[in-house]
C-alpha cells in the first residue's frame, strides 16, 4: 500500500496521496519509502531527502521553487518553506 | 467520431441552438435577464463593463460581446442597450452583422422609454427567434467540427497529477481524430512555459509563448503588482500546491503532448486546426468567458477543490481526481476521476472515458452546471487579473 507518489527521478519531494503522522512511515510509489517527521496532510508534499536553504525543490523533474529554510527528510514541504524564483525568460527564447 | 449539432451558415457546428439575450453593458443586463426569463429557449449574460471605460478594455468587452453572438451555439441574438454606453446597441449590432450572418436584432432602454416598453419589444422578438429555432435540426456533424476548450479551477495537487493528465489525453485523442484544443490560462503557464514551449510547432510560436509569460510578469510589474502575490490562490496552498511553478507545471498537462499551432490573444477565434493556447488570467471566469468568445462548443474543466462555475452559451464539464471533492461536491461535478490515484483508472482509460462524455455532451446530454443554469461572465481588463 502507497501513500505517496514521485512523478520523476529527478525529484527531492513526494506527493502523499493520504494524510501522513509523525513517525509514520510513507511507502513512495516509484521512489522507497521516508519516515515522516511532522504531520502532513493529504495531497501535501514530504521532502524526500534533507533539502538545505537556497536549493532547488523539484516536482515533475522541474523546479517549483528554492527553500527558503532548511528542510528535513520527511518534513512537510509547502509554501511555507519554497518560495517561487522569477524565470530567465530572455535564456530560454530560440535565437 | 460524430455527433449531432447545429450547422451554421459559416460551416461551424453548434451544440446548443439558444437565443442569446445581450446586453451592450452593465446597464442593461437586469432587462436582458428578465427578458430571458420570459422566453423558452433564451439565455443571458450579466455584463459588468461596457462604459465609462478605457479604449483597451473597450477593444476586449467588444471581441468578448461579438464572440459570444457568433459562437456557434447560439442561434440568434437579441441585444439590449441603454442608450449612452460607450458602443451603443445599433453599433455593436451591425459589428455583429459585419461578423455572421445569423438574426440579430436590438433595442436601446432610452429609445424605447425605459425598461418596461423594451422588455415588451425585446420579448417579442426573443420569442419569435425561439420558435425559429426550435425548427432547426440536428444533423449528423464530424468530431473535427469540435472546439473544445480547456480549463482548470480550485486546483490541488490531484489536478496536476491525475486529471489534468487525464484531459491532456483527452485533448491528443481529439486532436488526432481532427478536432481541435484550446488551452488558455497563461498566467499558469508561468514556471512551465519552458516545458509548455517545447511543444511549438515553430521557433516563432515557441517565443510567443515565452513572451506571453514575459510580458504578463511585466505587465502587472508596472502597476506595481506581482503575479506570485496573487497565485497560487489560498485554496491551491491547502490543496497542496505551494508556487506558481507547481501549480503551472501540473495546470499545462491539461493540453496534452501535440503540437501547438496556434498563439491566440484572448477572446481571438482560432484560424488552425490542432492543439490551440490562448493568452488570458488564470481567474476562471475570465478565462471560461474568453474562450467561449472564441467559438469554444464546450469546455472541460478540472478541479481539485470543487467550482460550480458555468456559461450561458458554452456547457462547461466538470471532472475532478479527488475522491474526497467529488463524495462532498457531487452536485457540482460531473465525472469522477479518482480511480487514476486509486490505480484503478489509467490516464488512457481516462482519456477514453472523457472522450465519450464529451461526445454526449455535444450530441445534447446537459452538463451539471448548465442544468443550474449557471452564466458565469468576467471580462479581464488592462490591469490584469491574474
Amino acid at each position: 500500500m502507497t501513500n505517496a507518489i514521485l512523478l520523476d527521478d529527478k525529484d527531492n519531494v513526494a506527493t502523499c496521496t493520504a494524510a501522513a503522522k509523525a513517525g509514520d512511515m510513507i511507502q513512495v510509489l516509484g521512489g522507497g519509502s521516508v519516515r515522516c517527521v511532522e504531520d502532513i496532510p493529504i495531497w501535501h508534499k514530504v521532502a524526500l531527502k534533507d533539502i538545505a536553504k537556497g536549493d532547488k525543490v523539484f516536482k515533475y523533474g522541474e523546479i517549483i521553487g528554492e527553500a527558503a529554510a532548511d528542510i528535513a527528510k520527511g518534513a512537510w514541504v509547502s509554501h511555507e518553506n519554497i518560495f517561487s524564483v522569477p524565470r530567465d525568460y530572455e535564456s530560454e527564447m530560440i535565437k | 467520431m460524430n455527433f449531432y449539432g447545429y450547422k451554421r451558415a459559416d460551416g461551424r457546428a453548434g451544440i446548443r441552438n439558444h437565443v442569446l439575450i445581450l446586453p451592450t453593458c452593465a446597464c442593461g443586463s437586469e432587462t436582458a435577464r428578465i427578458v430571458a426569463s420570459q422566453v423558452r429557449g433564451a439565455v443571458n449574460i450579466i455584463f459588468n463593463t461596457g462604459c465609462s471605460d478605457v479604449a483597451a478594455n473597450t477593444a476586449l468587452s467588444q471581441k468578448v460581446l461579438t464572440g459570444f453572438a457568433c459562437n456557434p451555439n447560439v442561434f440568434g441574438v437579441v441585444i439590449i442597450g441603454l442608450g449612452c454606453e460607450t458602443v451603443p446597441h445599433d453599433k455593436l449590432r451591425d459589428k455583429i452583422k459585419a461578423m455572421t450572418s445569423k438574426p440579430v436584432v436590438s433595442f436601446g432602454i432610452q429609445e424605447e422609454g425605459g425598461t418596461l416598453k423594451t422588455i415588451a419589444k425585446a420579448v417579442r422578438a426573443a420569442r419569435d427567434l425561439s420558435a425559429t429555432a426550435s425548427l432547426q435540426q440536428k444533423e449528423s456533424c464530424d468530431i473535427s467540427e469540435l472546439l473544445l476548450g480547456i480549463e482548470c479551477g480550485g486546483s490541488d495537487a490531484t489536478s496536476g497529477i491525475a486529471s489534468n493528465p487525464a484531459v491532456g489525453k483527452l485533448s491528443d485523442k481529439l486532436v488526432d481524430l481532427g478536432a481541435s484544443t484550446l488551452m488558455s490560462e497563461s498566467i499558469e503557464w508561468i514556471g512551465g512555459e519552458h516545458v509548455l514551449a517545447k511543444r511549438a510547432a515553430t521557433a516563432e510560436l515557441h517565443n510567443q509563448i515565452i513572451q506571453i509569460c514575459a510580458n504578463y510578469e511585466a505587465h502587472l510589474k508596472a502597476a506595481g503588482q506581482d503575479c506570485r502575490a496573487g497565485q497560487p490562490t489560498p485554496g491551491n496552498k491547502l490543496g497542496g500546491l505551494s508556487t506558481i511553478d507547481e501549480k503551472s507545471l501540473g495546470c499545462i498537462r491539461k493540453g496534452g503532448t501535440r503540437p501547438i499551432v496556434e498563439v491566440l490573444n484572448q477572446a481571438e477565434r482560432p484560424t488552425k486546426r490542432g492543439a490551440i493556447v490562448m493568452d488570458t488570467a488564470g481567474y476562471d471566469i475570465s478565462s471560461v468567458t474568453s474562450m467561449a468568445a472564441a467559438g469554444c462548443n464546450a469546455i472541460i474543466f478540472t478541479t481539485g477543490r470543487g467550482t460550480p462555475t458555468g456559461n450561458a452559451i458554452v456547457p462547461v464539464l466538470k471532472v475532478t481526481a479527488n475522491a474526497q471533492t467529488y463524495s462532498w461536491m457531487e452536485d457540482n461535478i460531473d465525472v469522477d476521476l479518482s480511480g487514476i490515484i486509486d490505480g484503478a483508472l489509467t490516464i488512457d482509460g481516462a482519456g477514453d472515458l472523457l472522450l465519450d462524455k464529451v461526445q454526449d455532451v455535444c450530441n445534447g446530454r446537459l452538463t451539471k452546471a448548465e442544468a443550474y443554469g449557471f452564466s458565469d461572465v468576467a471580462v479581464d481588463h488592462v490591469c490584469r487579473f491574474v
